[in-house]
Formats: C-alpha cells, structure tokens, sequence
C-alpha cells in the first residue's frame, strides 16, 4: 500500500464529508431523484479514503499506478461523483448534472464517461468482482497498488459478493481491501417489530463473522469516525497474506437528524422545508444550490 | 460426394491456439471455472501455469473479476467455461462489466449447441447466439473447425473489445484448408449452387455440407454460405448471396428463435425481402444422449438438414 503523501487533516477530511453531504443533497433535489440514504452513510469514508487515504492524481486519473477505487454500492454514485469534484477530478459545478441525459455523472458509476471511476457499477455485487480483478491482475503485472472496494451490507445478500470472498481468500489477495458500509438498512429491508420497523439484513456480529469465516482479517469500526478509518486503512495495509474486510457500522442518512436511521430515505429527494432544514443541520449558512 | 476429413474437437484446437498465441503475447490470461480439463484450458495451464488463473465454480465472480483483470495494464482475460456457464449464468457480469464499458475480455463457450457430451439438459443451452448478439458492444463467432478456430481465435484477440466464441465438444469434420483465413465480420462461400442460398453457422456447417453433397444426386444444386461471424453480420454478403437465388435456409445447431436465422431473417426483412425459412433447433430444451440419437431427435443431422432442403424447395417450385 503506498500511502498518500497529503496535507490534509482529520478535521479537513470530515468537512469535506460535510460539505460532500450538501452536495449530495442539492444534487438529488435538483435531479429530482437520487439515493441519500447510502451517500449519507459513506461520505465520511469517502472522504478519509480520497483525502487520506489513496494515492491518486485526480489530474492524471488513468495513471497506472495509482491506487483504485471501486464503488461496488453503485446506487450511492452521487457521493463518489461528490467525493471526485472535490478533489478535482472535474468541477463541483457539474454535480448538478447528475442523472441527466448526456451527463458525466450517470445514475450508475460508468467508467467509460466519468474520470476517477475506475470500474462501472451498479448492479450490485458486481462492482466487487470487478474490483477483485483489477488486485489480481495488478498482482501479475507487478503493480503494488492497492485496490478499494465500498460494498453495501444489503448487497451482501447478493450471492457473487460470497463468490469473490471465497476466490480472494484461496488468492491471498492482500492488495485489496473492502469497505463494508454497514449501515444496517437496504431500500425496503427486513420487517422488525412492525411495518414501520424495519432491522439489520446482518444481526449482532454476522457481518463481521460471515467476512472472517470466508478468511478475511476484518476490522472492525465507527465508519464515521475518521481517524478510526484512517488507522484501520493503515493497518490494512499491512496485512499479509489475506484480504481486508474494515466492517463500518455506520448510520444511514447520517448528518441529518430526521433521516438517519431511517430507511425511507435510502432514495428519497427532500421536499422544500426539508431541504432547508437539512441544509440547516449541515451547517450550510447560504441555504444551499437546489 | 466427397466425404469430409475428421478433424479435432474446437476445444482443443482452442487449447492449442492459446497456448500458441501465449508465447508472443505475454497480456494472454486465461480465468478457468473449474472445467480446465473438458474445456481443455488446460493445454494453456500446464504450459503458462502463472497465467493461468482458477476461480472455481463461480461464473458470475470469474466474469466479473476479467473484467477487472482487463483494466490493468491491457491483460487479455481469456474467460472458458461451458457455453451455458457464460451466457446464461453469468450474463449480468457479461452487460454490466465487460459489454456496457465494452472491455477486452474474450468469452469461449464450450459445449455448446446440442452436443454437450452427455452432461445433462442444464448444460445444454441453445440461446446463446440470440443472448450474446443482442448484447451491444459484443462480437459473437462461431467457427466450422479446427482450422478455423485457429484462425478465429487469432483474429479475435488481435481485435479491442468482448468476443463470444462459441466451441463444441466432439471431433468435428474440416471445411478448410489449411491456408484458409478467417475475418472478422466476413461470410464464407463454402459451395456453389443456383437453387437455394442455405446459410449454417458453426460446426452445423459441416453438417449443412454433407447435406448439399447429398442433394447433388436429387438434383437440387444448394449454393452455402457459412458465417462464422453471427455479429456483426456481413449484410453485403448475406444480401448477394440470397438475390443469388431468391430462396433462403437457414440452418443451425440452435435455437432458430433470434440465432443465426432470426439474424439472416432481420436482415433479409430489410434489405432484400424474399423467403426465408429457418431451421434447428425448434422452441424446445434439450436432454442427455449420445450425438447421433440427439442430432436425429432433435432433426439436424446431415439427413435432416437435407430433407429440409428438399421440401423448401419443393414447396417454392
């Protein structure tokens, strides 16, 4: 793992996951359409990894050694295009094209149109395969990059994400590390007490078991504490012999009291009075762009 | 008539081939799905073990991970497994990472078509040709025999972009000489005839030929076309070849719903509307069996394709 050399601090890194989050929003309202739910929950990881974490030049995307970055939760691309404009890779500006007809930045990661998109991905699960294939093949032409992959604990139920742990295991893949955004809610998910209640697809430690059983090191930690995720990247990247699985408990919708927690956000663009209040509570003073 | 030579089963003058092309072409990776020894990939493996890549019984992961495999620094995964394996299992890894940002992985179906070695009807998959040609971005070939599957697998790794191969399993009659070379896109004139324009794909033009050989005696003089490239068609050919005499077969060892006869049917509709017949395999699946009982079940045996032949004929004149 090469670390990137940077000057950016843990305090820099989480207010670009703010201000990643009133980005995300504005582009979803003004999309009319768009997950937040997912975003919300990544965009402190998201942060940590392109602001402390990878070594990238977004100047320079296709450079071949650079570390690469696979969002295999395709459905949160809004936050890895935010993520991207802000250290960029192109213009905040062109957020607010997201989900438009001829726009760079697709509902789904496309890596034929969008720089700083290293695999396509979307359909879940798929994105991991992907990822697992650009460690392997860096492996055989001698690239010490490292290859990160952000998956979904919903597209954990997908069964290739088990297909992929097993061959990464028995490949010792060491050059790769996945990102669990273990945000304990999918789109529609696992009915609790009630209707309204809707409980983790994995219970109690079954995530980070189900990683461990399939042989991979697994961290666990708080995935919105960036120095937390900033050690645990580090001490990825001295694992060998195996895969790395860092499991982030996270909370979907992060950032905005009313939708954290709450599984009616995961793709839900906010109403005007709800716009305003989540821009309140993101600490953005002008409003906001809708 | 001149009966045809026996030659190889395409798996492995794929095997060979890739072996061949290996030692000038070190982006050459092969991902197996544990089937080395009936794809024959494993002519490749004991050649190029560090090349060679297991991935275990897990298309849709082996699919995805070429296509990763493919972004870095211009490997050429070489993907084999069964032909049901490829465009059936793992046909959501095939769209989303290896057609839509349209990568440079090559798919080799074996066993495909009818004869797949007394295996059983789940690896019998006699869509491919429909599935694989309707996906944007992808090539779909099928060659006739060894000679060209040589040529076609060097054509295909020399061109950028996913191909579908499709092999077969059994010893498989040769067409060609050993001079002849195979181009992407092209049809073959594999006879010469002023009655009806037959167009077969694949090992089934071996088939398609015999047949001909046979109608000589009953007077029916069938001009054959072989296309080795279902996508892109070669329109200009297909065209020529029909107008040459205003009766079209199309025959093929699978499904005539969108294979090679729903292509020669569009194209036809098209450009140069006439009558246009298709045989193979009807709207059915297939079963376990030896090859002849299978092929005369299923009605394309040499035999059957000249029936069909002769009653098309028969019914225009």
């Amino acid at each position: 793992m090469t670390q990137a050399t940077t000057t950016y601090t843990a305090e820099d890194m989480a207010e670009y996951a703010r201000q990643a989050r009133v980005r995300i929003l504005e582009a979803v309202k003004h999309a009319g359409g768009g997950h937040v739910g997912g975003p919300f929950s990544a965009a402190d990881m998201l942060s940590a990894l392109y602001f402390g974490v990878m070594n990238v030049r977004p100047d320079e995307p296709n450079w071949p050694d650079r570390d690469r970055f696979v969002l295999s939760k395709g459905h949160s691309s809004i936050a890895l295009y935010t993520m991207l404009a802000l250290r960029g890779y192109f213009p905040v500006a062109e957020l607010l094209t997201f989900d438009s007809v001829n726009s760079r930045l697709q509902g789904h990661p496309d890596m034929t149109v969008t720089p700083g998109v290293d695999m396509s991905s979307g359909s879940l699960g798929l994105g991991f395969a992907g990822a697992l294939g650009i460690a392997l093949g860096a492996r055989a032409n001698g690239r010490d990059f490292t290859t990160y992959v952000m998956v979904g604990d919903g597209e954990c139920n997908e069964g290739i994400v088990w297909e992929g742990a097993h061959v990464a295991a028995r490949y010792n893949l060491d050059n790769v590390v996945a990102v669990i955004d273990h945000n304990k809610l999918q789109q529609t998910g696992w009915t609790g007490d009630s209707y309204e209640h809707r409980i983790s697809p994995y219970l109690g430690n079954q995530l980070a078991d189900r990683w461990r059983a399939f042989d991979w090191h697994v961290i666990e930690i708080d995935g919105h504490d960036i120095p937390a995720f900033l050690e645990a990247a580090r001490s990825a990247g001295e694992v060998v012999g195996k895969p790395v699985a860092i499991i982030a408990h996270t909370i979907k919708g992060k950032g905005v009291s009313f939708m954290e927690g709450d599984f009616t956000w995961h793709s839900k663009v906010p109403n005007d009075e709800q716009f305003a209040l989540a821009m309140e509570e993101l600490g953005e003073t002008d409003g906001g762009t809708p | 008539m001149t009966a045809l030579t026996m030659g190889k089963p395409l798996r492995v003058a794929m095997g060979e081939t890739i072996t061949d092309l290996a030692a000038t072409n070190d982006r050459l990776v092969v991902l197996d799905g544990d089937t080395a020894g009936s794809t024959r990939v494993d002519i490749f493996q004991q050649a190029y073990p560090d090349r060679f890549y297991q991935t275990g019984i897990a298309e849709m992961n082996m699919l995805g991970m070429a296509a990763g495999m493919a972004t870095v620094d211009g490997l050429i995964p070489i993907v084999s497994t069964f032909s049901a394996f490829i465009a059936s299992r793992a046909h959501d890894s095939i769209r989303v990472l290896i057609a839509q940002p349209k990568l440079n992985v090559k798919l080799l179906g074996a066993y495909s078509g009818l004869l797949a070695g007394m295996t059983g009807k789940t690896h019998l998959l006699f869509d491919d040709i429909p599935i694989m040609r309707a996906m944007a971005n992808m090539v779909v070939v099928a060659p006739v025999d060894e000679i060209e599957t040589r040529s076609a697998l060097a054509a295909i790794v020399e061109y950028e972009g996913p191909v579908y191969l499709r092999l077969n399993r059994g010893n498989t009659p040769i067409i060609f000489d050993e001079d002849y070379r195979f181009e992407l896109g092209k049809a073959v004139t594999v006879r010469e005839g002023g009655d009806v324009t037959v167009f077969a794909t694949g090992t089934h033009t071996a088939r398609a030929y015999e047949a001909a050989e046979q109608l000589v005696t009953e007077g029916i003089d069938v001009h054959l076309v072989h296309v080795p490239t279902i996508k892109p068609l070669d329109v200009e050919a297909v065209v020529t070849a029909a107008q040459r005499t205003g009766l079209v077969l199309t025959t093929e060892e699978g499904t005539v719903i969108g294979g090679l006869g729903g292509a020669i049917a569009e194209t036809l509709a098209e450009f140069a509307p006439m009558p246009v017949t298709r045989h193979g395999l009807q709207d059915v699946f297939g079963e376990s069996g030896p090859d002849g009982a299978l092929l005369d079940k299923y009605g394309i045996s040499p035999p059957h394709v000249a029936a069909a032949i002769k009653e098309w004929v028969g019914t225009r004149h």
